[in-house]
């Protein structure tokens, strides 16, 4: 039997055998891709050298000879910066702006998130409204509207709105009391960092008594002491080595201090809320994902509200809240591209945008930008992932 | 003996304090002490918002009149978006050649209706009209060339009608291939799983404007001498590459879905992989990933402004253009909540649907 069953398959089409199909299949499939990168690379060749366009990266070190409105921590010079000075330029920009988007959006987020589950119905509608305008309005929309509507329309540097004595808005930007550091400042950040060390061990310690003798220890606040305490004693104990530099108004403009440039608080301010509403629904439905039965059964374990909540139901509900705020944070720093429309000197505005038309080199500028987004879509979710496991459930 | 009842005492009406109005009031406004205070401020937040606003758009806002001289009123001033309608609409589609697009909107709706409401069971011939001839209908009314219909140039398109174009082009473009694409991705072939994995999470982990860039500065170097689109296409080729790595993931999410049971008893009934995958999963797949399609579909209609930054008048960048206008310099408020207001309109009404069709397929049990 066994060799008729031979006979008859090697007699069949050797091209019925699904194996050897797949085989086949793939090859055609590598050839067309090798075909079409090489078409296109063939005809990029000969479109480049028709143009006249040089390849490479030797523009990296060209110099840039355009200004950049906002520069942190970098010096650069419009006549001797290079093309590459701007690229780090542009992504530091990228980097503040998403950071300070996140914090932000994260914030607003949880905040209209446990709003939206409000049993106060004024509360609810107003946390609804919000979420369900800045969703279905396009983020350039609204990003244009605070910055050519709201910011740009706001009184001029001479009636500039003062809040308090030292807080100035016009349409500059805003401005605000400046720290200065002396000598011997670095104390401060120094108790911060032991302060954050402290703490995590003090947790650790903490979690582990409780374990052992079931004595409970107030965590929250010996982290709040920690933490906010000790910088502050340290300074005053340093006999504060800072000074306060207060903005003051001045014939064109409002001097010293720190100032926000409007189109970082644009990009700022439309970032993180319409982010906001994106994790606001995902706070809601994380945590109506965890089941009723779970409050019900720490109430009756004599678990008081606000312990139930942090101890029961934030903890389940992370885990659910956790892999679409990754993507969240991801959509917000890919987001922060658009800020090439009211000219936030980010990478796409200043790298892929005018360092592009000046040296015509679209294609390396292009791979670099996509490149770096790549990397940080990469770090993010690598991140978010390690997180992830860190809390997610143990099964047996 | 009287005093004790004989007959069973009719049920009382819940307490006044628990039903109707006040008792609404007492269980959602003043539970608390805490409540009463979030209620009266909120209340407070919300009536100082909604009467400004109000005021702002209708009591004080101007109506009638043609120039920037007949804003006087406080509040916002709609002369402007009532004298630059047609532009909003249209672009600058020729005024005597409009009445194409709305013909064009008009074979749309018709077969949107059908397809999307229940008014009809079977859905073929409305899919066939809508997917098969629309598309060609449209494209020969809003080009022209044909039928003694003059041509209008790409460039002249602009404003809602471009958007609508854009969406509703790569939305159409992206379907098919984000299947292709998600079918590719689940294949046991591990160069074309790679392929298409590589695709999706290249697409996916990029800005759309690094892609819009990609399409209309690096495509005019990648097709030979010669060959070149207007800008219009090669948006269009950016937004339906973006768009299909997003599809692509919506149609996995509903092919995994699929339990393994199915694929297997369609393969012991003899059928192939493409049959299999034609008339067992993939409609199944394709059903209940429709809400998540029209979510997807909601983001690509909002990232359509995108087309601002490569220089396409859509309706974001038209109305953009008009407020730089020097006889209606400060009309930039107005402009973009009329804009931010279309696209609500749009963008809601979608995902109401979505919402709406989303409880029409959960035929499972609820809580």
């Amino acid at each position: 039997m066994t060799t008729d069953v031979q006979a008859t398959a090697s007699s069949v089409n050797m091209f019925r055998d699904p194996r050897v199909r797949a085989v086949f299949f793939q090859f055609l499939v590598i050839a067309l891709v090798v075909f079409f990168a090489w078409y296109i690379a063939h005809n990029t060749a000969i479109n480049l050298a028709n143009r006249g366009i040089a390849s490479g990266f030797g523009f990296l070190s060209q110099p840039a000879g355009f200004d950049i409105g906002i520069v942190l921590f970098k010096s650069y010079s419009s006549q001797t910066s290079t093309h590459l000075d701007v690229l780090i330029i542009g992504i530091i920009n990228t980097l503040v702006v998403s950071f300070a988007g996140i914090v932000l959006a994260t914030i607003i987020g949880f905040i209209f998130g446990v709003l939206r589950l409000s049993k106060n119905w004024i509360v609810n509608k107003i946390a609804y409204v919000y979420i369900e305008v800045v969703r279905n309005i396009p983020l350039l929309v609204q990003l244009m509207f605070w910055y050519f509507a709201v910011l740009s329309v706001l009184p001029v540097v001479r009636d500039s709105i003062r809040i308090g004595e030292n807080f100035y808005i016009n349409n500059r930007g805003a401005n605000f009391p400046a720290i200065i550091p002396e000598a011997g400042f670095w104390v401060i950040p120094v108790a911060l960092l032991i302060g954050i060390v402290a703490t995590v061990f003090m947790r650790k310690w903490a979690h582990k008594r409780q374990d052992e003798t079931g004595q409970p220890f107030p965590v929250f606040w010996a982290s709040v002491a920690l933490i906010l305490l000790l910088p502050v004693l340290t300074a005053i104990v340093a006999g504060l080595p800072f000074t306060i530099d207060y903005p003051t108004a001045g014939r064109f403009g409002i001097n010293d201090g720190w100032s926000l440039k409007p189109e970082f608080l644009a990009l700022l301010l439309g970032l993180s809320i319409y982010t906001g509403a994106f994790i606001a629904e995902i706070v809601r439905s994380g945590i109506n994902a965890v089941s009723h039965g779970q409050t019900e059964a720490a109430h009756s374990l004599g678990i008081r509200p606000g312990l139930t909540t942090r101890l029961v139901v934030l903890p389940q509900a992370l885990r659910v809240i956790v892999p679409p705020l990754t993507s969240q944070y991801l959509n917000l720093t890919k987001n922060s591209s658009l800020a090439t429309a009211i000219g936030y000197p980010e990478l796409t505005s200043i790298f892929a945008g005018t360092s592009l038309n000046q040296t015509g080199q679209a294609i390396e500028v292009i791979l670099i930008a996509m490149l770096f987004y790549l990397g940080i879509s990469l770090l993010i979710s690598m991140f978010m992932n390690w997180y992830n496991q860190h809390i997610a459930l143990v099964e047996r | 003996m009287a005093i004790v009842k004989t007959e069973r005492h009719p049920d009382l009406p819940p307490p006044t304090s628990q039903t109707g109005v006040i008792g609404w009031m007492r269980e959602n406004l003043f539970s608390s002490p805490l409540n009463i205070v979030l209620t009266l401020v909120a209340g407070y937040v919300s009536w100082v918002a909604l009467s400004s606003l109000i005021s702002y758009a209708f009591i004080d806002a101007n109506f009638a009149g043609t120039t920037r001289e007949d804003c006087t009123g406080s509040g916002a001033c709609w002369v402007f978006i009532k004298m630059r309608f047609g532009q909003i609409m249209y672009g600058f589609y020729p005024e005597e050649e409009r009445w194409r697009v709305d013909v064009g909107y008009v074979l749309v709706a018709i077969g949107l209706f059908f397809v999307l409401s229940d008014v009809v069971k079977d859905k073929k011939w409305p899919a066939i009209y809508l997917f098969g001839f629309v598309p060609v209908a449209c494209y020969i009314l809003f080009s022209g060339g044909y039928f003694g219909l003059e041509h209008v140039e790409t460039a002249q398109w602009g404003g809602l009608f471009l958007t609508l174009v854009l969406a509703s082009v790569s939305i159409f473009v992206s379907l098919p291939l984000g299947i292709v694409l998600a079918l590719g991705r689940r294949s046991s072939m591990p160069v074309v799983r790679m392929i298409c994995v590589g695709f999706i999470e290249f697409v996916r982990g990029v800005p759309l404007i690094t892609v819009l860039f990609m399409a209309s500065v690096m495509l005019p170097l990648f097709l030979p001498e010669g060959v070149n689109f207007d800008k219009l296409v090669r948006a269009l080729v950016g937004m339906s590459l973006f768009a299909s790595a997003y599809m692509a993931e919506v149609v996995r999410g509903g092919l995994q879905a699929i339990p393994k049971g199915q694929m297997e008893a369609a393969k012991s009934l003899g059928l192939g992989y493409w049959q299999a995958m034609g008339f067992i999963i993939l409609p199944q797949a394709l059903k209940i990933s429709i809400p998540s399609i029209v979510n997807t579909f909601i983001g690509l209609f909002k990232d359509t402004t995108l087309v601002l930054i490569i220089g396409l008048l859509d309706l974001l960048s038209i109305v953009k253009s008009g407020t730089t206008d020097k006889e209606w310099i400060g009309m930039a408020q107005e402009g973009y909540i009329f804009v931010a207001a279309v696209f609500f309109v749009f963008c809601f009404g979608m995902s109401r649907y979505s919402i709406w069709l989303e409880n029409k397929l959960h035929t499972g049990h609820k809580r």
